[in-house]
């Protein structure tokens, strides 16, 4: 049996705003092939398992229905890893300007 | 979920859902069938740069420092011929309380918010300027909805914007992110309908006159470093609300020969609608993809008339390349010692190249910084431009091709400002005027005045541009 999240619980639920096919006139052919997707995070209102339709409480107390998509959502941006074409530019520039006599 | 309204249906309400949400009459300052009173309505608002100066010390907002920037100055002169080479400037914006010069833009639109009794604000804003709503709304305890274009239909989330919704989240913000399209709006006007909260839009009067104290603080503090106002103001250009705000500044302050130079990163052959496109710009503001839509037609926005109208105040208008603005991005980390997030890095890598064309005694002030981070430094885009299958290499910057190849400079001396020419931007303006006007209706010598103005141009030049498209 699958695992009740608790109320109260930080969550993320998602909703299809549009439907692929039924965009805006204006939006290119790719875009158009695509659903407006929305996803927004709440505390949960009532126990419930990951893919249900819950209710959530926004920060701002607005209770919004959707799927339940996640479970205290990571912030996963990062920087990865260095650039090289990136990491050699201040030692090229910190000789130019030595050879100029700018820099020690 | 919101009502279930169709989009046609909402669209429809759409005037009378702004007129509310943003507690202003717009056609009380029509005084044509295009023309209407700019400078009244923004007068109308009562916030001259010495009250907008006192409600933004209230948050700490403002008052950032002017640093000079000696290496890359000196950088500039191994680039450019003997006796070339102006001083850099830059103001120090991220020392706002939310890392950007949005704040301005965020404080007087909080104020307003507060003063006319609403009880949250809304903005419709994938960048900067919904944290600092977020941020302001959260010092003046109003509740605040930022509504954001955040990912593509495969999930990946844009990083700056990822960035933004945890700052936003952060400030105790409700964040509603969405995948690509324009029909956010919808969203956006569904929310307003719902919640009858404000809307804070950057480019209400609020959010532009908060602007005018950087660009009136900077004349000033140039004026006290150096004894003479700037010989130029570089300033990245988007919406407009920027370079509109920052010279409004400057000639309050009286620094009326200053240059007003407006840049953008070249973002040609992306289209900004596109699912496709998204993850492939590299940038998610200060581009082309806003810069050309809103100078040739500002009043494509959120609210009845844009009070950011960019080609008023544009002395001249130039683009960089993306590779450009990362090289740059590089150079002021290690010369300088400042970390700083992309937008201001556009007006930055414009200088440099800028910088060559004039005598060293002369002064450019690179009009902002932004906070940087995880998402919002160049490694962060860098890598998703790999991921994406954007070619990351070295060589000539005439090669950078947006969404297919970024080239970082070999040498400093490459770098260099493509202008725009300002004639076609003005022809532009005019033909969507001309296409804006409805069945039966004729412009008159007010509309003429006004679209002279609008384009900087003369009454003559506007006949003679109108009757050609005839």
């Amino acid at each position: 049996m699958t695992e009740l999240i608790e109320k109260d619980t930080w969550v993320e639920i998602q909703n299809i705003i549009l439907p692929a096919g039924e965009r805006a006139p204006q939006v290119p052919d790719d875009t158009q092939q695509v659903p407006l997707e929305m996803r927004v995070k709440g505390f949960l209102v009532e126990p419930a398992a990951l893919g249900d339709e819950v209710e959530i409480v926004t920060p701002v107390g607005r209770r919004l229905r959707g799927k339940l998509v996640d479970v205290n959502p990571a912030y996963t941006h990062q920087f990865g890893a260095p650039i090289p074409e990136l990491s050699v530019l201040g030692r090229e520039v910190r000789t130019m300007l030595r050879q100029r006599g700018q820099l020690k | 979920m919101i009502d279930p309204i169709s989009y046609e249906a909402l669209m429809s309400q759409r005037a009378e859902i702004m007129k509310q949400s943003v507690g202003l009459d717009y056609s009380q300052y029509e005084t044509g069938v295009i023309a209407f009173d700019y400078e009244r309505l923004l007068a109308d608002t009562g916030y001259d740069v010495s009250t907008a100066c006192n409600i933004q010390k209230r948050t700490a907002v403002g008052n950032t420092p002017l640093i000079e920037l000696k290496n890359i100055t000196a950088l500039v002169r191994v680039a450019a011929k003997p006796g070339k080479g102006a001083r850099i400037f830059v103001k120090d914006e991220a020392a706002n309380p939310s890392g950007s010069f949005k704040d301005r833009r965020a404080s007087l639109s909080v104020h307003e918010a507060k003063q006319k009794n609403f009880t949250g604000v809304v903005a419709a804003t994938s960048g900067n300027y919904g944290a600092a709503v977020a941020s302001q709304a959260a010092k003046a305890g109003l509740r605040c909805i930022v509504v954001q274009e955040a990912f593509d239909s495969q999930g990946i989330a844009q990083p700056e914007i990822a960035e933004k919704t945890r700052a936003c989240e952060g400030y105790g913000a409700e964040v509603i992110r969405l995948s690509v399209g324009p029909e956010l709006f919808y969203v956006f006007l569904q929310v307003l309908q719902e919640t009858g909260y404000f809307n804070a839009s950057l480019y209400t009067p609020y959010s532009v006159l908060g602007i005018e104290t950087l660009g009136y603080e900077l004349a000033v503090q140039v004026q006290q470093q150096c004894r003479v106002f700037p010989d130029v103001v570089i300033a990245t250009h988007a919406g407009g609300g920027n370079v509109t705000g920052t010279a409004r500044g400057l000639r309050k302050a009286g620094a009326n020969d200053t240059r007003v130079i407006a840049a953008s990163v070249d973002l040609s052959g992306l289209h900004m609608a596109s699912d496709h496109d998204f993850n492939r710009k590299s940038f998610t503001t200060g581009h082309t993809g806003f810069s050309m839509p809103f100078t040739t037609w500002p009043d494509r926005v959120d609210v009845p008339r844009n009070a950011a109208r960019a080609l008023r105040y544009m002395d001249r208008f130039v683009t960089i390349t993306q590779g450009e603005v990362f090289y740059i991005t590089q150079i002021l980390a290690e010369l300088e010692g400042l970390q700083r997030g992309p937008a201001g890095n556009t007006s930055l890598a414009a200088a440099f190249a800028i910088a060559q064309e004039l005598d060293e005694d002369r002064i450019i002030v690179v009009q902002e910084t932004e906070y940087t981070g995880a998402g919002k430094h160049p490694f962060s885009q860098l890598n998703l431009a790999k991921q994406m299958g954007v070619q990351v290499m070295r060589g000539d910057p005439k090669d950078n091709q947006p969404g297919q190849r970024i080239v970082i400079p070999e040498h400093p001396s490459q770098i260099t400002v493509t202008d725009v020419d300002l004639d076609h931007i003005r022809r532009s303006y005019l033909h969507h005027a001309m296409e804006s006007l409805h069945e039966g209706e004729r412009l008159s010598d007010i509309d003429i005045d006004f679209l002279a103005a609008e384009t900087r141009s003369s009454k003559t030049y506007v006949q003679e541009v109108i009757n050609a498209l005839h």
